[in-house]
């Protein structure tokens, strides 16, 4: 775990305009996920599209971090160029190759779940090392409960009773949240 | 607005942030290692008309030749900015 997983999204933009490569790398690493959902869940870009906007998105992040005026807003910023980014994919693609009908449709149900997801996110980093790897592997690696066994070195009949006690001690800090996940904490 | 937590509500949403292509998370957090090469060999392009010569002609073996491996992004955003520079290559 790196000292800076801790570190606020402010933090970590301006230790990156300082030209901290260990802040760089946690803030790729924070939002990589993020970025990746919103190119293949929320606008189901194939992944060699994915790619060239998850690249592109992180470039222009680097390059123009100097001219972000909140640091702690970060995260929209890095939503609303993402989003940009896709259109213009998704546009350039059409260009391409026109079809006959459009297959994409921006319902803004996955964005809100994205949005959701990434709260949720957070509020696991606040179990602990344990809940975190555990929670991780099983719902968003869909690693089975053999594999957490085996690669965490634990018991396997004692891998269900885990999860369900993180998830207990997941709703418990969402409970005791004063908003719901998704709604802006800035 | 309350909402409830329950097991099923939970692990959907971890389920949506899956982890990004290790190589994707690598090839961006080694963006600005790959900046300073380009900045470098463009700065080196500028002052060493020889160099330019020699990029102009055949980009990845004069990079390959002074010891630069960029990868196929680096090349293109090379060419643009050796062209943005110069009006060819």
């Amino acid at each position: 775990m790196s000292s800076l997983d801790a570190a606020t999204d402010a933090e970590l933009v301006r230790r990156c305009r300082e030209g901290d490569a260990e802040a760089w790398n946690a803030l790729v690493e924070r939002f990589s996920r993020y970025v990746y959902a919103i190119c293949v869940k929320g606008f189901r870009l194939r992944a060699e599209d994915a790619e060239d906007v998850f690249q592109d998105v992180f470039t222009r992040v680097y390059t123009h971090l100097d001219k972000l005026r909140d640091d702690a807003a970060v995260r929209p910023w890095i939503a609303q160029l993402t989003r940009r980014l896709c259109l213009d994919s998704i546009a350039r693609g059409s260009r391409e190759q026109p079809a006959p009908e459009q297959d994409f449709e921006e319902t803004g149900d996955d964005f809100a779940e994205i949005e959701e997801a990434f709260a949720v996110r957070e509020a696991v980093t606040t179990l602990g090392e344990a809940c975190q790897e555990i929670l991780d592997r099983f719902f968003a690696q869909d690693q089975s409960y053999r594999t957490i066994s085996a690669e965490l070195d634990l018991p396997a009949g004692t891998i269900a009773s885990r999860i369900a006690r993180c998830l207990r001690k997941l709703r418990e800090e969402l409970e005791g949240r004063s908003e719901p996940p998704g709604e802006s904490r800035e | 607005m309350s909402r409830i937590y329950d097991e099923e509500w939970l692990g959907q949403r971890l389920r949506v942030l899956r982890p990004a292509p290790q190589g994707w998370v690598r090839a961006a957090q080694e963006l600005p290692a790959a900046r300073r090469s380009l900045d470098e060999i463009v700065a080196r392009a500028e002052a060493d008309l020889e160099f330019r010569a020699a990029l102009i002609a055949d980009l990845e073996n004069a990079l390959t030749q002074a010891g630069f491996e960029p990868g196929p992004r680096a090349l293109d955003e090379l060419r643009k900015r050796l062209e943005l520079r110069g009006g060819q290559a």
